[in-house]
């Protein structure tokens, strides 16, 4: 199929970017979006030009690298699918793409596509942990059972891969879904209730710190998350953050 | 020069770990905060690592080519990790689980290695589960556990397909605590482009910083090297698309020994290729194989049809079908170890019966699960006289809940409903188990310079049994490492801070900054990926599954051909002073067209087949892999040479004590 790129490109964080076009041809239905990217980068180098710089790693959907907004959507057309999961059968013969980077306050650009997303690793930072030593003399696996349903839930809140596009498809550019999953994996686990209190106001507190935005329930996050992270959790981390704040 | 001396520590197998751990140095919590630690890689073995040293007190700095720890390619790991726990009550201990690993390697491993890390295995899941990991649980509240390949115990912990995610997400908050507490400095979008020693020891590394493109120094007691390994030489593998040998390359070149390179391992159930636009490939975990039966047709002109397209494989009736593995070893059937399931696959397509397109496809057949699974379900919830395509619905909600993410992501990618249809599959590039040689302290031949996780050689020997990457990684980063790094910097509380200005640090930064100029400067014929591409393709062909004497000689003359014109023509474009995706490629590939030379040289030197090496020349007549005791019972360790080819061989003998060598059978 043929396609025309319509592509965010900015030299580096102070430079002023710009959208550019670029027609492309030769593109296969079962190629992935980055396979897509790969061919027109392979023909820009080719003709002497730089190319397109964005961040992907793993290309299995898991790592959280890839941020492409795509069409105005983050990650694309398809419902519960990384950008490097989405396949060029979702597109049409002829059609224009636009390819953004996230945009949020909190996450400036560092060149073309890429992000400088470190705003969600200083929220990890603090509290996003049990403080627990290695030592080897940790008690048995075992010794706590832990409910089926509630330990399948903490699982699904840590399945988040930290990818900012709950933030990138938020109008106020909140971090709430992010934030809220971790604070809920731990407040679902007996490990995680001993530092409950500080966990979730030190982790709201920096979210507020790196400039995201407040949440007014729009729910746009939820739809966006390619990992389909449930909106209960920013409501699992308001009563938490109630709960810290009052009853301490 | 660096001598190969394993120190295993003296006594019973069952004792050594333990007497090791009480006899070694310590160094004392108040001199620990005057050492400084640099630990390259964030991923499982690198990340726990990283935080156990700062809890112990030493200063860390962390480097990783991501954006942060937490997309390490560890996070991708799907099944599980195993652990002697037993709690299935099937016979487990650790002895089995030290066996089981030694025999699955084909008996290339060094033993009191891999029984420490069967000791160790139990302590890592209850890290894990004190640290919040969501292992999944049955419904009394305990852990649950399914089967891996090589083994006949069900002693593999798991979190849905994502194990590898929540063990690194684990493992990267015990290190944000660390960050937290000031003890970790972490280093994102940092490349190590060199080791820097000093009097023959390892004092620091030239690191590049990937967004401003300054080339940084950074100087320390140790060097901690956990950089995963370097399965990318084949260009198409599961590895992430950064996923390099950099790291450990460059400690090679300064001195470490590089051990078994030609030990790779082809995993047998990955999405196959498509077409030539592929960038990477897809694993479909092994544990699906707990539940999926591999088959193709019995004849060829079924197979045939498939291929045209005339029939579909669901439609194939049973007796028509011929599923190999189950046939070829009843006693293991489909969980086969790797190498073996791999192989047998190969056998089977290259004979014609191949089931896609391209004739390289097996099928992974879920449907006798559905139905198992279903009539269970319809028991349990009432409904006894439930009709058998009532059953398969039920069954297929139960195969969701273990697989939902894998069967999601085949769909994603071949744009075929693995629910409908068996999944079609074919062996591809997942692991390596050589690296850089270390001893039983994980202490390369460069004094000061270790090597933890997927980056050293020690534990797998010739083929991994699944699930054992995880435990191996968390294993050396968790209990194995911080202990041991201790026995080597108990001498240097009397060091001082390690100075960067001095004769060693220059030499080697001018020697980075040279080798970047001449990146930059090729004529500018080709992209980095043409290189990177050409050079899979020639490991693919001559040094994949199997291999012959033949093939490995032209192999080492294409990819030192390949060398050569890459660093004459190769075409970067941009500039080194900002960020550019295309020079980090290029640095990557210029160490993969080094190492893909010495990899052939090693399996040329390797007489023998033994796990993920399969030379031809060396099989019995049923074709399973004919292993030379009496003459290679060693480990290949590779001391550095510009022309890899005349790298010179150093040996360690393996000795085995405790087990006895046997032919390896899943009959």
């Amino acid at each position: 199929m043929k396609l025309t790129l319509k592509i965010w490109r900015q030299a580096n964080a102070n430079a002023k970017g710009k959208m550019v076009t670029y027609p492309l041809d030769g593109i296969d239905g079962d190629m992935s979006f980055l396979e897509m990217m790969d061919i027109l980068n392979e023909e820009l180098i080719t003709k002497g030009e730089e190319p397109v710089e964005f961040d992907h790693d793993c290309r299995e959907g898991i790592c959280g690298s890839c941020n492409m907004m795509i069409n105005g959507k983050p990650h694309g057309p398809q419902k519960l699918t990384t950008t490097c999961q989405l396949h060029m059968r979702k597109f049409n013969d002829g059609d224009t793409i636009t390819i953004e980077p996230w945009r949020a306050a909190a996450f400036p650009v560092i060149k073309d596509l890429i992000v400088d997303r470190t705003a969600f690793d200083r929220i990890q930072q603090a509290g996003g942990y049990v403080s627990v030593n290695t030592s080897g003399n940790t008690q048995d696996a075992n010794s706590i059972p832990i409910e089926k349903a509630k330990a399948d839930e903490a699982f699904h809140s840590a399945t988040c891969i930290g990818c900012g596009a709950c933030v990138a498809a938020c109008k106020n550019a909140s971090a709430m879904l992010f934030t809220s999953a971790k604070v809920s994996q731990y407040s679902l686990l007996p490990q995680g209730e001993v530092e409950a209190t500080t966990r979730v106001q030190n982790m709201v507190r920096q979210m507020d710190l790196e400039g995201f935005g407040n949440c007014t329930n729009t729910g746009a996050c939820m739809i966006e998350c390619p990992k389909g992270i449930k909106l209960e959790n920013i409501t699992r981390m308001n009563r938490e953050y109630l709960k810290a704040e009052t009853i301490g | 020069m660096a001598v190969l001396e394993s120190k295993v520590p003296k006594g019973p197998l069952a004792d050594k770990w333990t007497t090791h751990k009480n006899t070694i140095n310590l160094v004392n919590p108040a001199n620990k905060r005057n050492i400084d630690v640099i630990v390259v890689g964030t991923g499982l073995a690198g990340g726990s690592a990283a935080a156990t040293l700062a809890e112990l007190g030493y200063n860390v700095k962390t480097f990783c080519y991501n954006d942060s720890p937490r997309r390490a390619h560890s996070i991708a790991a799907q099944g599980g990790i195993n652990a002697a726990k037993n709690y299935q009550g099937d016979g487990d201990s650790n002895f089995r689980l030290f066996y089981d690993t030694i025999k699955g390697g084909d008996y290339r491993s060094r033993e009191a290695n891999v029984h420490r890390l069967a000791e160790v295995s139990s302590n890592i899941i209850d890290q894990c589960v004190a640290q919040g990991v969501p292992f999944a649980r049955e419904y009394g509240g305990l852990l649950d556990n399914r089967s891996f390949g090589g083994v006949l115990v069900s002693r593999t912990f798991y979190a849905a397909g994502q194990t590898g995610q929540q063990l690194l997400l684990g493992a990267y908050s015990a290190l944000n605590r660390q960050i937290n507490r000031g003890k970790v400095q972490p280093f994102n979008r940092h490349e190590m482009l060199d080791l820097v020693v000093v009097n023959g020891k390892a004092r620091g590394i030239i690191a590049r910083n990937l967004v401003t493109g300054e080339i940084e120094r950074h100087g320390a007691h140790a060097v901690v090297i956990a950089s995963g390994g370097y399965g990318n030489v084949f260009f198409l593998s599961t590895n992430a698309m950064g996923s390099n040998v950099m790291a450990a390359w460059r400690t090679h070149r300064r001195g470490a020994y590089f051990a078994n390179p030609c030990y790779t391992q082809i995993h047998p159930t990955c999405i196959p290729v498509s077409g030539e636009h592929q960038s990477k490939l897809t694993l479909m975990s092994e544990s699906l194989r707990n539940d999926g039966r591999i088959w193709v047709p019995k004849d060829l002109e079924d197979a045939k049809a498939i291929r045209e397209g005339r029939l579909k494989g669901v439609d194939l009736p049973e007796d028509k079908r011929d599923y190999y593995l189950e046939r070829r070893y009843p006693a293991f059937g489909n969980l086969v170890p790797r190498d073996v399931a791999s192989r047998a696959a190969k056998e089977r397509c290259d004979a014609g019966y191949g089931v896609n397109k391209t004739g390289n496809a097996v099928y992974l057949d879920f449907a006798a699960s559905f139905l198992r699974y279903g009539k269970i379900e319809a028991l349990t919830s009432g409904k006894k006289d439930a009709t058998e395509a009532e059953m398969i619905a039920l069954g297929k909600k139960v195969i969701e809940k273990k697989y939902g993410n894998l069967f999601d992501m085949y769909y994603n990618i071949t744009d075929e409903n693995p629910y409908e249809m068996p999944m079609k599959i074919f062996p591809a590039v997942h692991y390596t188990m050589g690296g850089l040689w270390v001893d039983y302290n994980l202490q390369t031949t460069v004094p000061g310079c270790f090597a933890a996780g997927e980056a050293n050689f020690s534990d797998h020997g010739a083929n991994r049994l699944g699930a054992s990457a995880l435990m191996q990684g968390l294993a050396d980063g968790y209990f194995v490492l911080p202990y041991t790094i201790g026995d080597y910097l108990a001498d240097e509380i009397r060091t001082g801070p390690i100075a960067t200005d001095t004769p060693e640090f220059d030499q080697a930064e001018k020697d980075t900054r040279a080798r970047i100029e001449k990146l930059m400067n090729g004529a500018g014929t080709h992209s980095v990926d043409y290189y990177h591409k050409k050079l899979g393709l020639i490991m693919w062909n001559k040094c994949g599954m199997s291999r012959n004497e033949k093939e490995l000689k032209e192999a080492m003359d294409e990819i030192a051909a390949l060398r050569a014109d890459f660093w004459e023509n190769v075409r970067v474009p941009g500039s080194a002073d900002t960020k550019n995706q295309e020079l980090e490629k290029a640095g990557r590939v210029a160490d993969f067209l080094e190492l893909g030379e010495l990899f052939a040289k090693d399996a040329l030197t390797r007489n023998e087949s033994c796990g993920g090496h399969f030379r031809e020349e060396y099989q019995t007549e049923e074709g399973e892999a004919l292993r030379d005791d009496k003459n290679f019972a060693f480990v290949s360790a590779w001391e550095y040479n510009e022309n890899p080819r005349d790298a010179k061989l150093h040996k360690e003998e393996l000795v085995f004590e405790n087990v006895e060598l046997k032919t390896r059978s899943y009959k």
